[in-house]
């Protein structure tokens, strides 16, 4: 039977389990847009169509299934560009499809035409241009393949016009995708399993630095117990966090610029690091010529590309995590390392003196109070949805997250106004889970018009305002780097509990620790979109902090009033 | 080092683009670049040049895996090649000059593929060394212009870089689920 392009698009999209699709319709996609009324898909109407690049990535984070986000030619598809490169910069799976002016308007600078591909080809993993209709279903069922396979990514989608209004006959058995595998190809380079085992079985003092690979690998309870069996801690990478429990007694926390002092400190003095799925970014390594200089060097990642990228290793594996990783498991040897744990114990001690959970209580709202009861009063159960900054590295640092995928944050772009709409769509993948944003003030004005969409929704979603009326983050780099000049930081916003009025939502204000757990647990209890705008300490840092590349081990302390000699 | 790579893409539009667009986003320099058919329909094969390191050339080896029109990669520099340039040479050649052109050109094993009153073409085919030295002892006559093809390479022997039709093998759509289990 002859369907329309436009048919062919959803029942394809049908057809690769999607339910749900976040989109904005326009001229170009207007013939797909008609034809899905025919077809059970739940289309969320975004405000502006980066709000729906970031609605599919925050649902295929929290979920592990592909987003879909949708919009017309032109602006509508340069405005998701923000969204694809803050996927791919993360290896999130995501399809994203956008109308086309007709094909023989193309290169004519028709109305609403803009080269997509050509944009879009850096930052995805792939991309198509459809023209006719028969190519539409293969395509879609090619794009997700490629989206999900290997290191998962966006992948673009645009579809000409008369493309969506041609007709075509689709064989849904004949249009499987043909990809290209090379990761199961050994190269000259590539390390052994028992080069691997007999690093690990001979290390004093190994450390595993566990990164977004173990939850993309499904590698949660094989890392668990290569740690266990060989008595190996583990660090964090910010993207990391979820893979492994915050309260295994072998997860030290997060390590790099905003990571643990005792955590930086174990990687410098370390003799093996066992690198499972992360990509030794500059914000975790530092100074590339003096980290773990004492340290031999195992790396699995299942993207070759990134072995021996920034840091030379002496073993490269450029292999799936879970399937690596079972394969040590049975030859490692167990050992105690019981020199190598004290001493990391040690470390610890200094910092918890330093922690600003520790100090003295003198009237003033920090965050990372604010945060620490988040995570106290939901039980460390809810999914937290970040954006970028400040409040990011305190949502890292003191809510403990026990369970994969239940924090959502821009790691590799530092997205910001990436929250709300990565929360209304990490809670439309999970609508039983408790989805909280984490923002700041800045952040939240960037993308603040989805809060109409979550509205729209009915979603039931909570927001924290992380309130300290300057873009923070920036306004740290000033007063540590440019003697305190705070050129363009100071920022105001509106009065958020009024706007939570106006959009018709719950919202309330805080600027005392002792009202932080009535409005959590008021939000919590309120069913729909709930707001607290948490007025924060304004000129808080974030510490420690490993200055821009600077060496991993000389991190900016906070200033004790215990160990004040100490700060450095 | 130098390192030459054979690759054999889709013949689609914007392949091309996507392989240049490559090596730009990773700040690799290409020094030559050709692409033409193969004797495989629907596959080209390009051979690509680039100044790098041993880690740098497995770097952009797997970078190029990466891109989904991308078959299969060689990277020629790692085993014995045969490599060709193909260069036509416009020289000024008048009179008794013309004699003297003509003999470094048999000299080079190189032809004359055409004659003008004041000048000759010459043709060349050989490595990027032989065609420089050519260049070279002709430059004194008055060399008018020049075009090259850039490297085109090959390994020797047999069965070497021609499995990009084996390389092709079907993912299923739950491709997830089987990630570490694939077969080719």
């Amino acid at each position: 039977m002859a369907i329309t392009g436009a048919q062919a698009l959803w029942e394809a999209l049908v057809r690769e389990g999607v339910t749900v699709v976040f989109g904005y319709p326009g001229g170009a996609i207007l013939p797909a847009y008609d034809a899905m009324l025919g077809y059970p898909i739940h289309h969320v109407l975004v405000r502006h169509e980066q709000g729906a690049t970031h609605m599919a990535d925050g649902y295929a984070r929290a979920s592990g299934r592909v987003g879909v986000a949708i919009a017309t030619s032109g602006p509508g598809a340069t405005n998701m560009v923000t969204g694809i490169a803050t996927a791919m910069l993360d290896s999130v799976p995501i399809v994203c499809i956008t109308g086309q002016v007709g094909s023989k308007l193309i290169g004519s600078d028709a109305f609403q035409e803009t080269d997509i591909t050509g944009i879009t080809l850096p930052i995805t993993k792939h991309n198509y241009l459809v023209t006719r209709a028969e190519d539409v279903a293969p395509t879609i069922r090619e794009a997700f393949a490629v989206a999900k396979s290997g290191r998962p990514g966006p992948v673009l989608v645009d579809i000409t016009k008369d493309a969506q209004t041609g007709s075509c006959e689709v064989d849904w058995d004949a249009c499987e995708p043909h990809l290209t595998e090379a990761m199961d190809d050994e190269l000259p380079g590539d390390g052994t399993a028992d080069e691997a085992i007999a690093l690990i079985n001979a290390a004093e003092r190994p450390l595993i630095l566990a990164g977004h690979g173990v939850m993309l690998s499904g590698a949660e309870r094989e890392i668990v117990a290569l740690a266990e069996k060989a008595h190996v801690p583990i660090a964090m990478t910010l993207l990391g966090i979820g893979g492994v429990p915050a309260h295994h007694p072998l997860n030290l926390g997060m390590m790099g610029m905003h990571g643990e002092a005792w955590v930086n400190t174990a990687i410098q003095e370390a003799d093996l690091l066992i690198a499972l799925g992360m990509r030794f970014d500059d914000r975790v390594t530092g100074n590339l010529r003096t980290y773990a200089l004492n340290a031999k060097k195992i790396h699995v990642d299942i993207d070759r590309a990134e072995l021996n990228k920034n840091v030379r290793v002496d073993v490269a594996i450029a292999k799936d995590l879970r399937g690596a990783i079972a394969e040590w498991l049975p030859k490692l040897v167990a050992n105690p390392r019981q020199g190598w744990l004290s001493r990391i114990n040690e470390l610890k001690g200094d910092s918890a003196v330093r922690d600003i959970q520790n100090l003295p209580d003198n009237g003033h709202l920090y965050a990372a109070h604010v945060i620490n009861d988040l995570w106290r009063l939901t039980d460390g159960n809810a999914v937290v949805v970040t954006d970028v900054g400040q409040h990011q590295m305190w949502e890292a640092q003191y809510y403990k997250h026990d369970t994969p995928r239940s924090l959502v944050t821009s790691g590799g772009l530092g997205t910001m106004g990436f929250a709300l709409p990565a929360a209304i769509g990490a809670k439309m993948a999970c609508p039983d889970k408790e989805v909280w944003v984490v923002v700041g003030d800045g952040g939240f004005q960037m993308t603040m018009c989805e809060l109409a969409t979550a509205v729209q929704e009915g979603l039931d979603l909570n927001i924290c305002i992380v309130n300290n009326g300057f873009l923070g983050m920036v306004r740290q780099w000033q007063e540590f780097f440019y003697d305190k000049r705070y050129a363009a930081t100071p920022i105001t916003g509106p009065d958020f509990v009024k706007l939570a009025e106006a959009f018709g939502i719950w919202g309330r204000a805080v600027d005392r620790r002792a009202d932080v757990e009535n409005a959590v647990n008021t939000a919590r209890r309120h069913r729909g979109v709930s707001l607290i705008d948490f007025r924060v300490e304004q000129e808080d840092s974030v510490y420690p902090m490993v200055p821009a590349g600077a060496d991993l081990h000389k991190m900016i302390r906070r200033p004790s009033p215990i160990v004040e000699t100490a700060a450095d | 080092m130098t390192h030459t790579f054979a690759i054999y893409v889709d013949n689609k539009p914007g392949v091309l683009n996507r392989v240049a667009s490559l090596f730009r986003r990773r700040a690799f320099n290409i020094e030559s670049l050709t692409v033409g058919h193969t004797h495989e329909p629907g596959m080209s094969r390009m051979t690509v040049v680039v100044e790098t390191d041993d880690y740098g050339a497995r770097r952009l080896e797997a970078n190029l895996y990466k891109l989904v029109p991308v078959r299969r990669v060689e990277n020629l520099s790692t085993r014995p090649q045969i490599s060709r340039d193909l260069a036509l040479i416009k020289v000024a050649a008048t009179g008794d000059t013309r004699t003297q052109v003509m003999q470094l050109v048999d000299v080079y094993r190189a032809r004359v593929v055409d004659v003008s009153p004041d000048s000759l073409v010459i043709e060349a085919t050989g490595t990027e060394d032989k065609i420089d030295s050519l260049l070279e002892v002709l430059r004194p006559y008055g060399v008018a212009e020049m075009v090259r093809t850039g490297l085109v390479a090959m390994a020797r022997g047999t069965g070497a870089a021609d499995k990009s039709a084996a390389r092709t093998s079907r993912v299923a759509a739950d491709v997830q689920d089987n990630l570490g289990n694939y077969s080719v």
